[in-house]
């Protein structure tokens, strides 16, 4: 399983009720279904995924993350996750807030545009940042939303959003000592755990 | 081309069952045994477990696929999707397709002789509901020897009479396929059915129904009706790109008997199907169609008709169908999600409108296979390539 998923497998109690936003082939449903007895449903809006999903027997439901989760009732999930669609996303905030109204928590990973490759993009060659994780060109990003630790810190903060666990990794999706000296520098991923108002 | 390159379902043959047992229908009412008439395609394998239901739609009848002769021009009406080597795979299931009770294609329904007058039933023939068809159903699935169907499966009117097995037989299927369907009508909605029935009302060869007495036949209204359903099950675009404003005869310049391609079509649709239905069957469907609603026994709670359901559910709309809108299988799957059921679903891209449900839309067929293809494997047993991994890794 791709390295970020089983960290977030990880954090998934057994039996959990898991809603995952953007959900891909459903590898992480299908692991934590067989692993954990997870009950769970994916979005997502890519035929192909959907697909995939069906021949894995992932419950996975054709969804826009733009129009909402208005379809989910308060409190009906143990955990919702996001992984890296927090920035192609057009309302992050909303839907963060949505999020952490259908679960009793949530996690959000994205990657961070305050990566020191990015920065050194941009200050020394003036360009926008290309890199393994955001590899489009800025014509053609599906990221409209790109922020750093820091600027999403800053949300929970205005939010009132418990920011229960914060693990920064880097390009591979492992831990390192060096990374918590100034994850803002280091971390090209972060994984938010985060419940509701403090 | 040949038949045989074509189609190698080949031909089928309609087979009877006949239900001599009393039937007490939902409303009440006593029917003195019936009959249904059925087609199969593929083999029942040695356990029984390989079947798959298939509910007709409104004027669909029990011949889904293969032809009935090699002269035939046609063959079944989702021939498209149930086949060998098709997404409902006849070389893996055997699918039952059968002519619901009050049909006009072999089943028992208006046109038969009601045993206690001697005389044809005429416009005295029971209001059938949804239950009433699910019911007859499971009875044809006993004498079969099917005690549960891998599948059952059906679009607009047929995917109601899925989600209903779903709810009353939950132990007797493993899925659910619910295409282009809707947990209850919609008030646009029946309003067009109430058009299609004042339409054969009203013509005064109905007879108050009883038109075969006198050897009649309200065709004018079985057409008008038609060519409402027509319009209904099309999408504006797919009728611009299918007609436009092609004119099929007449001339502008003369500014005589125009007549639209579109309007050729209807004609065409119309009266070709006043020769292969029955008005009072179409009364009888439509209204089955508009008392469809199983979360009225819940207080309008759709949620609470679904928790004791089992099935695993594959719920697919069309995003130009506007008669059975994608809204309207949303909400399907979000009473689903409530309930915590087992539920996929997709909105398949289609210019087709509501007929799309019928037609190889190769996104819409590979779905339906994929779903099929697991669903079988789970309820066999038969572990997944990645399970298989997992086990040699631990």
């Amino acid at each position: 399983m791709r390295g970020d998923l089983e960290l977030i497998a990880t954090l998934i109690n057994p039996g959990a009720r898991v809603l995952d936003l953007g959900c891909g082939e459903g590898e992480l449903l299908d692991h934590l279904q067989r692993d954990k007895r997870v009950n769970g449903y994916g979005l997502d809006r890519d035929a192909e995924n959907i697909r995939t999903c069906v021949s894995k027997g992932v419950n996975v439901i054709e969804q826009d993350l733009d129009e909402g989760l208005d379809n989910f009732v308060n409190g009906s999930f143990d955990m919702v996750v996001m992984t890296d669609a927090l920035q192609a996303v057009k309302e992050p905030r909303e839907l963060v807030r949505d999020m952490l109204r259908v679960g009793e928590e949530c996690i959000v990973t994205f990657p961070n545009f305050a990566h020191w490759r990015c920065r050194a993009q941009l200050a020394l060659k003036g360009v926008m940042p290309i890199s393994e994780q955001l590899p489009h060109s800025w014509f053609d990003t599906p990221n409209i939303h790109l922020c750093t630790f820091a600027d999403f810190e800053q949300l929970c903060v205005t939010e009132s959003i418990n920011i229960i666990q914060r693990r920064v990794v880097d390009a591979n999706h492992q831990e390192k000592t060096f990374i918590n000296w100034a994850p803002n520098f280091f971390g090209t991923h972060a994984f938010y755990r985060l419940g509701k108002s403090v | 081309m040949k038949r045989s390159e074509e189609n190698i379902l080949g031909v089928v043959e309609p087979q009877l069952y006949q239900h001599t047992a009393p039937f007490l229908l939902q409303n009440g009412e006593l029917l003195h045994g019936y009959e249904l008439v059925f087609e199969t395609y593929g083999r029942l394998n040695a356990d029984k477990s390989n079947a798959i239901l298939i509910c007709h739609a409104l004027s669909g009848h029990h011949h889904a696929a293969g032809f009935h002769s090699s002269e035939d021009a046609k063959p079944g009406w989702w021939d498209a999707c149930i086949g060998p080597g098709k997404s409902i795979d006849t070389n893996q299931f055997f699918v039952l397709s059968l002519n619901n009770l009050g049909g006009c294609h072999g089943s028992t329904g208006p046109n038969s002789i009601d045993p206690s007058t001697g005389k044809i039933f005429g416009p005295n023939f029971p209001n059938v509901v949804v239950k009433d068809w699910v019911a007859s159903q499971a009875h044809l699935a006993d004498h079969l020897g099917i005690q549960k169907f891998t599948a059952v499966i059906g679009g607009s009117l047929g995917g109601m009479q899925a989600m209903q097995w779903s709810i009353d037989f939950p132990a007797r299927l493993y899925a659910a396929v619910l295409i282009a369907s809707a947990a209850k009508l919609s008030a646009q909605n029946i309003a067009f059915n109430e058009i299609a029935r004042q339409a054969i009302t009203t013509d005064e060869d109905y007879c108050a129904g009883d038109y075969q007495q006198f050897n009649k036949n309200p065709e004018k209204g079985l057409m008008l009706a038609r060519m409402v359903g027509h319009v209904t099950y099309l999408s504006e675009d797919g009728m611009k790109a299918k007609f436009g404003r092609d004119v099929k005869s007449g001339d502008f310049e003369q500014g005589a008997d125009v007549e639209f391609q579109v309007e050729s079509y209807l004609h065409y649709q119309g009266r070709a199907f006043t020769q292969y239905f029955d008005a009072n069957t179409y009364l009888l469907m439509t209204r089955a169609l508009d008392y469809f609603d199983p979360a009225r026994e819940f207080d309008g709670d759709l949620t609470r008709a679904l928790e004791n359901t089992t099935a695993k559910f594959l719920v697919l709309s069309f995003s130009t169908d506007w008669r059975f809108s994608p809204e309207r299988s949303q909400e399907i799957v979000d009473a689903l999600i409530r309930a915590k059921k087992n539920v996929a679903s997709a909105t398949i891209e289609s210019e087709h409108g509501h007929d799309s449900f019928l037609l190889p839309i190769d996104r819409y067929t590979k779905l339906l296979s994929a779903f099929l293809q697991r669903s079988y494997k789970e309820l066999e047993g038969i572990p997944s390539p990645a399970q298989g991994i997992d086990e040699v890794a631990s």
